[in-house]
C-alpha cells in the first residue's frame, strides 16, 4: 500500500492581490511530488477552512503580507479545529514582523516562513511534521 | 585558425582578433568564474561590448540627441542640468491625520512632491466599517473612506503648488473625485493643480490584483477619466501606466518594458477609439517604472522605452507632436529586492537602484526605505531614503551631463537588444487582438509566473546571489531595527468618522446622487461628473463602488 501524496491547501486570505509568493509555492510544492490546492484571491478565514475540510488536506500554507496575520491566522486555525481538523498544519509566510512569532506560533502556527525562504525549506518541513496517512 | 568571414566588418574583424591573440591565450590559462553571467532576468551577457556590437546602429535615427526624437537620451534637451528629479516618496499609513503628519515633515525635508500609499480596503473600494476590511484598515497605506478622511489628508497641504500622486487603480476615479473636491474647497484652481492619478487597471489583472470590477467597464472608467481631465484639469496625468508592479511580481526586465508600452498603447488606442485627440490626452499620459538590481538592464530599460514609444506614437497613431512622442516617468526601487536578512544592508542596494533611475533619465524618483521587508517605514527609514536621493543629485555629479553613458557599447547594445525583445512581444500580443484580449487569455499572467519562479530556482541554486540570504549569511544578526506598527485602533477611529460623516449628511443627497451614478453608467456616459457629485455628497467610497458593482458587475479571475 502507497502512503498517500502529502496534500496541501496554500491560501490568500484578507484582500491583498500580491500572489508572486503563494504561486511560487504552490507550483514548488507540486513539483516536490505533492497534491496542491490554490485557493486563489481574497478569501476569508471561513473559506479556507472549508476548502481545508473539502479538500482533506495535511497541511493550510497561508501568504499574507499586509499585516493582517494577527487578525486573520488565530481565526483560520480556530474555525479549522471547530471543523475537527486538529492534525492539519497552518503555515504561514510573508512579512511578519519578529515580535509577531511567538503569538502566532501560541494561536497554533506550525511555523512562519520569512521572506528569502528557501522553498526546499517548506518541502521538508513539511515531509517532517505531517503525520502519515495512508 | 577560425576561418574569417568574407563579410566581417573592421570592427569585427578588429574583436576577432582581439578573440584569438588576447583573449584565448589567458583563457587557456585560467578559466572564468562561472560558464556563463546572467542578469537578475537571468539573459545572457556577454563577455564584452565593442564597436562591432553597435555597428548596425544609426546614431541619428536610433540614438540622437536629448530632447530629440527618438529620445533615447531622454526628453529634456538640458537635462537634469535644467531641472532635478522630483523627490517623491510614496507615504501612507494609518489614519489620515497620521499621514497629513508625514507629508508635512517629508516636505519640510526637502521633498519635492507628494505620493499617497492608500489602505487595502481602500484600493479595493470597501469602506473602513466593512467585514472586509478587517485587520486592514491603514495598515498598508492610509484609510479613506469618505470626502471626511480626504479633507484632512490634505489639510494645510496648498494643492496648487504641490503635485500629488495618488495610487489608486480600481476605484481611481472616486478618489480623483474627492482630490478635486477637497482642491476646489481649498480654492485651488483645478486649471493649475498638477498630480498623477495611477489609475493603470491593466496592469491590476496582469500582476497586482486589485480589481472591481470585468476589464471592459473598468477601461471605460479610466477612458472617462482621460475625457474628464482633457477638458476641465488640463495640468492633471489621469494615468501612470506602471511596470513597476509587473516587475515586482516577478517579471523579467523585457517583460516590464514589453506588459507595460503595450499597455499604454491600449489606453491610447481606448481613447483614440472613444473620440479623444491623440495629441491632447496622450501628453498627459506618465509611466512607471521599477529599478531593479542589474545596473546597467535597468538604465538600458529606461532609455529603450523612451525610444519605443517615441516610434510607436508615431507608427501606430501617426503622432508628429513632441509632448506626444516624449515619454516620462517616475521610477521606485525594487521593493522585491530588499531583504529582511541584514536590513541594512538594503540601504546600499536602495542607493545603486536609484543611481539606475537617475542615470536613465527618470522625472520623478521614489527611493525605498530599509525596513520596508518588514514593515511600513519608520520616520528615521524615510528619511535615509530621501537623503539618499538627495545625495546622488548633490553629491555625485552623475546630474552634470545629460544621459553619461550615451554611446557604451554594452549599454547602446542592451538598449537595442531589449526594444527589439519588446517588439517580439507587441506582435505576439497585437495576434491575440491587443492586451485586454491577451490578458483575458492569460498571456503575460503567464508569463510572469513563470519567470519568478525560474528567478526563484535560481536563486535556491545559488546562480543568483542575494547577500544575506543565500551568500554570506550571518546565524547572529545584528541588532534588530524598530519598526512602525499600526494598531487595531486605527479602524474604531475610522469607523468613527465614517459613521459622524453617516449622520450628519444629506441622505437624501446621497440616495439621489448614487441613482445619477448607476443612470450614468448605464448609459455609457462619462460618470466623473456623478461621481463628483455623489463624493460631494458625502457618499462613502464604498457605496459609490457598490453602485458601480451593481452595473457593471465584479471581476473573477479564471485560473491561469
Amino acid at each position: 500500500m502507497s502512503q498517500r501524496k502529502i496534500r496541501v491547501l496554500v491560501a490568500k486570505p484578507g484582500l491583498d492581490g500580491h500572489d508572486r509568493g503563494a504561486k511560487v509555492i504552490a507550483r514548488a510544492l507540486r513539483d516536490a511530488g505533492m497534491e496542491v490546492i490554490y485557493t486563489g484571491l481574497r478569501q476569508t478565514p471561513e473559506m479556507i477552512a472549508a476548502a481545508a475540510l473539502q479538500e482533506d488536506v495535511d497541511a493550510v500554507g497561508v501568504s499574507i503580507l499586509s499585516g493582517a496575520h494577527n487578525t486573520l491566522c488565530p481565526r483560520i486555525i480556530e474555525l479549522l479545529k471547530e471543523k475537527g481538523l486538529n492534525d492539519c498544519l497552518v503555515l504561514v509566510g510573508g512579512i511578519v514582523p519578529q515580535e509577531d512569532l511567538p503569538k502566532l506560533k501560541e494561536a497554533g502556527v506550525a511555523e512562519v516562513f520569512l521572506p528569502g525562504t528557501s522553498t526546499e525549506d517548506i518541502v521538508s518541513f513539511l515531509r517532517q511534521n505531517v503525520k502519515p496517512r495512508e | 585558425m577560425p576561418q574569417i568571414k568574407e563579410s566581417s566588418s573592421p570592427a569585427e574583424k578588429e574583436r576577432e582578433r582581439w578573440d584569438e591573440e588576447t583573449l584565448k591565450p589567458t583563457l587557456a590559462k585560467v578559466a572564468e568564474r562561472k560558464q556563463s553571467f546572467q542578469t537578475v532576468s537571468l539573459a545572457d551577457v556577454n563577455r564584452l561590448y565593442s564597436p562591432a556590437d553597435i555597428q548596425d546602429l544609426d546614431f541619428d535615427k536610433d540614438i540622437s540627441f536629448p530632447g530629440e526624437f527618438p529620445y533615447t537620451r531622454g526628453i529634456h534637451p538640458t537635462g537634469y542640468r535644467g531641472k532635478l528629479w522630483t523627490m517623491r516618496q510614496f507615504a501612507g499609513f494609518s489614519t489620515p491625520e497620521e499621514t497629513n503628519a508625514r507629508f508635512k515633515y517629508l516636505l519640510a525635508q526637502g521633498q519635492t512632491g507628494l505620493s499617497v500609499a492608500y489602505d487595502l480596503p481602500t484600493l479595493m473600494g470597501y469602506d473602513a466599517d466593512s467585514p472586509l476590511s478587517e485587520g486592514e484598515v491603514g495598515k498598508c497605506g492610509v484609510a479613506v473612506s469618505s470626502l471626511s478622511d480626504m479633507e484632512v489628508l490634505f489639510s494645510g497641504i496648498p494643492l496648487e503648488e504641490v503635485t500629488v500622486s495618488q495610487t489608486i487603480n480600481a476605484p481611481a476615479s472616486v478618489l480623483l473625485a474627492m482630490y478635486l473636491v477637497v482642491a476646489g474647497k481649498q480654492r485651488a484652481s483645478w486649471e493649475k493643480i498638477s498630480g498623477t492619478l495611477q489609475n493603470d487597471i491593466l496592469k491590476e489583472y496582469i500582476a497586482q490584483k486589485e480589481w472591481i470590477y470585468p476589464i471592459k467597464p473598468a477601461m471605460k472608467l479610466v477612458v472617462d477619466t482621460f475625457e474628464f481631465c482633457t477638458e476641465r484639469v488640463p495640468r492633471y496625468n489621469p494615468v501612470s501606466v506602471s511596470g513597476y508592479h509587473i516587475r515586482e511580481a516577478g517579471a523579467t526586465a523585457v517583460q516590464e518594458l514589453a506588459f507595460t508600452l503595450r499597455d499604454g498603447i491600449e489606453y491610447v488606442a481606448w481613447g483614440v477609439e472613444a473620440g479623444l485627440d491623440v495629441d491632447r490626452f496622450v501628453p498627459r499620459i506618465s509611466f512607471f517604472f521599477n529599478a531593479h538590481n542589474d545596473f546597467f538592464e535597468e538604465i538600458a530599460k529606461y532609455r529603450a522605452a523612451r525610444r519605443i514609444w517615441a516610434r510607436e506614437m508615431k507608427s501606430r497613431f501617426g503622432s508628429n507632436q513632441p509632448r506626444t512622442l516624449q515619454m516620462r516617468f517616475h521610477t521606485q526601487t525594487a521593493g522585491v529586492s530588499l531583504t529582511v536578512q541584514q536590513p541594512l544592508n538594503n540601504i546600499v542596494r536602495v542607493a545603486i537602484q536609484a543611481l539606475a533611475g537617475v542615470l536613465g533619465g527618470t522625472q520623478s524618483l521614489h527611493t525605498d526605505a530599509y525596513d520596508e521587508a518588514l514593515a511600513l517605514p519608520t520616520d528615521r527609514a524615510a528619511l535615509i531614503a530621501l537623503r539618499t536621493q538627495q545625495i546622488i543629485a548633490e553629491e555625485t555629479g552623475v546630474v552634470n551631463t545629460i544621459d553619461p553613458l550615451g554611446g557604451s557599447y554594452y549599454l547602446e547594445s542592451l538598449t537595442e537588444k531589449m526594444e527589439q525583445e519588446a517588439l517580439d512581444y507587441f506582435r505576439k500580443i497585437d495576434a491575440m487582438g491587443g492586451m485586454v484580449a491577451a490578458i483575458e487569455k492569460g498571456f503575460p499572467q503567464r508569463e510572469i509566473q513563470d519567470s519568478a519562479y525560474q528567478y526563484q530556482k535560481a536563486v535556491e541554486r545559488g546562480e543568483q546571489v542575494i547577500v544575506g540570504v543565500n551568500k554570506y549569511t550571518m546565524t547572529d544578526e545584528p541588532a534588530e531595527v524598530p519598526i512602525l506598527v499600526i494598531d487595531e485602533s486605527v479602524r474604531d477611529h475610522q469607523v468613527e468618522r465614517l459613521e459622524q460623516t453617516r449622520t450628519r449628511r444629506d441622505k437624501g443627497g446621497v440616495a439621489n446622487a448614487l441613482d445619477k451614478l448607476r443612470l450614468a453608467a448605464q448609459r455609457k456616459e462619462n460618470t466623473m461628473p456623478a461621481t463628483i457629485e455623489a463624493v460631494s455628497a458625502y457618499a462613502t467610497l464604498g457605496e459609490i463602488c457598490s453602485a458601480l458593482r451593481d452595473v457593471y458587475g465584479i471581476y473573477e479571475e479564471p485560473a491561469f
